[in-house]
């Protein structure tokens, strides 16, 4: 089921719902960023906010984490009202944005007794946490190095554990995986997961599909301030038409010999090939495969194509994304 | 098990920790990048060794009625003449470096962080405030003592050297405060870095380095009314004897007036919502 949401809704379900939003707009002068979005995520959930540069992800993320607020609309975050009681918001959440936000001036292991002793935990109890936060992200070597010497992936890493210091309930997190490299991103991943499987509430802003497919229970798509499909990643990628089969072949008679036995939905003289609807299924291609082997044509190559946010862009808008 | 410590102590007892833990962080960026702190102090050293050994033999013959007691002219005469308002210098030098570290953190990441937090507003400005304090008055007694070694001979007795030191704590949480400010509403750290240039120009403009009365007409009138001169000539009196008059009166109003209101647009800008990164 997808439920496109709009200012219809009735009130902030707070019901199991670790955050909700409801009617979220903002506007900075004239330009208008949130033009009245929805939000629900269940507890214990990651929810993607998916969406290209300037869709307002990391508006969002301001509002529901107190760093601005809202125009007009609704939030509760862990059951708290960020607009009645802001610091009872802010003792349940964690934040990590898009720009690291460490102390580069401080050493790692200093950062992270920075921010327990902004928690007021013990020392001893803020010191076993920090050393516990370093050894899990593999930061012990780096501990008493200055944090501005620090890589783009050891920074965000260090950000993320600064911001696990509180075992924070409610975890936000801006585009954690945006300029890191494939390894390091496989490692952001899979902390993620850790995070969701001790029962922490995480959304997420992503550019890019298959990290909402990665992980993600369920992804709002954002576009020009409004969210214009909900659902899990599946139900998604049901509706994006994008998918699609492409047939290359050497000459124009084989190009000719498949298109009447094929059912293309487009054929390209020039560079000689087919594109046809489907999938990345084995069924689906030993089928397609069959179909030219039976009409004895001889096809060069074969690529399948997979949604992507362009297609997730223009399949739910109409309009090319980023 | 993080958060059970944040129940306990009520509000006003949190912003006092969070406060020492701001501090203790600018402390740290001062003692690890030890720099702007010596930049700040280089230039009241050299405006004093300027002034007192290229300047002074001159400018100290040509003392009028402004000279201390018991001082007849010459670099000597002049060292005393001039000391108070280097000593004012060190202060609104250091200011000035107050307001490039303000506008330097809030480029930096972790002051977004620490709005999503649990922590006391004020603490942050505290940090800066106190530390900035704390700054300046190890730069008022290194400056003193240059003072002191180069000729500078005050004959203040205990009462009036704790006089001194407070009229230099109230400028100091004035101009403090006030590059807080300029701190917080610099576009970028360059701006801040130059806006308060004019607190190094003020005791230049007044009775720290030439008598007033020595002055044309517009700039005479000018430097009799700006605030630096009852400051420089409360230090003076206190210090080497001269008369201090009402100065003190102003100099306390001056101060007190501008600590608060510097202070109430700080937390103003500070607390206004920031612009998105």
């Amino acid at each position: 089921m997808i439920t496109t949401t709009g200012t219809a809704t009735t009130t902030v379900t707070t019901t199991g719902a670790a955050i909700a939003a409801r009617g979220l707009r903002k506007s900075f002068g004239e330009k208008t960023v949130l033009d009245g979005i929805d939000l629900t995520v269940q507890q214990g959930t990651i929810l993607a906010l998916l969406g290209p540069n300037g869709a307002g992800k990391t508006t969002a993320v301001h509002l529901l984490t107190t760093y601005l607020r809202p125009d007009a609309g609704e939030i509760r975050i862990a059951g708290q009202d960020p607009a009645q009681n802001p610091q009872a918001v802010r003792r349940a959440i964690g934040v990590t944005g898009q720009f690291s936000a460490v102390d580069g001036y401080l050493t790692g292991r200093e950062n992270l007794m920075l921010m327990a002793d902004l928690h007021l935990l013990p020392k001893k109890a803020g010191r076993r946490r920090a050393e516990e936060l370093l050894d899990r992200f593999e930061l012990t070597e780096a501990g008493d190095k200055p944090a501005q010497t620090y890589s783009g992936g050891m920074k965000r890493k260090l950000d993320l554990a600064m911001t696990l210091v509180g075992n924070p309930t409610v975890i936000f997190l801006d585009e954690p995986t945006t300029g890191l490299d494939p390894r390091s991103r496989r490692t952001m991943w899979d902390i993620i997961r850790g995070l969701v499987a001790e029962g922490t509430t995480i959304l997420l802003t992503t550019q890019y599909l298959d990290e909402a497919d990665e992980l993600a229970d369920r992804v709002a798509v954002l576009d020009g301030g409004r969210i214009v499909a909900e659902g899990t990643p599946a139900e998604l990628k049901a509706r994006i038409p994008g998918g699609h089969i492409e047939l290359a072949f050497a000459d124009r008679a084989e190009l000719d010999a498949a298109a009447m036995v094929l059912a293309a939905t487009a054929c390209d003289d020039e560079a000689l090939t087919l594109q046809l609807a489907g999938d990345d299924r084995i069924s689906t291609l030993r089928a397609l495969l069959r179909q030219l082997d039976d009409a004895s044509v001889k096809a060069e190559s074969l690529t399948v194509h997979t949604p992507d946010l362009d297609d997730v862009f223009f399949g739910l808008t109409g309009k090319k994304g980023a | 098990m993080a958060a059970t410590g944040l129940n306990t102590g009520d509000t006003r007892s949190r912003a006092l920790v969070h406060a020492r833990i701001m501090l203790r962080r600018n402390l740290r960026h001062m003692q690890r990048y030890p720099s702007l702190t010596l930049m700040i102090m280089l230039m009241p050293l050299v405006f004093l060794l300027l002034f007192v050994y290229i300047f002074g033999g001159t400018l100290g013959s040509g003392l009028g009625g402004g000279m201390p007691a018991g001082v007849h002219g010459g670099r000597a005469a002049y060292a005393d003449y001039v000391a108070p308002a280097i000593i004012l210098m060190a202060v609104a030098a250091a200011a000035q470096g107050t307001a490039i570290a303000v506008a330097q953190d809030m480029t930096e990441g972790i002051i977004g962080r620490f709005r999503t937090m649990a922590v006391a507003r004020s603490s942050v400005l505290t940090g800066h405030f106190v530390g900035a304090t704390i700054q300046t008055l190890i730069g008022v007694a290194v400056v003193t003592a240059a003072a002191l070694a180069v000729g500078f001979r005050p004959h203040a007795n205990v009462a009036e050297w704790l006089a001194a030191f407070g009229v230099v704590l109230l400028l100091t949480f004035a101009v403090t405060w006030l590059c807080v400010g300029l701190g917080l509403s610099a576009k970028s750290v360059e701006t801040a870095s130059n806006s308060p240039m004019f607190l190094i120009l003020l005791p230049f403009l007044g009775s720290g380095f030439v008598p007033t009365s020595s002055l044309p007409a517009g700039v005479r009138w000018f430097a009799e009314y700006q605030p630096f001169t009852p400051v420089n000539e409360t230090l003076r009196g206190l210090l080497t004897g001269t008369k201090i008059g009402d100065n003190l009166i102003i100099t306390i109003a001056w101060c007190v007036g501008v600590a608060v209101l510097s202070y109430v647009w700080s937390r103003r800008l500070y607390e206004r919502e920031p612009k998105p990164l």
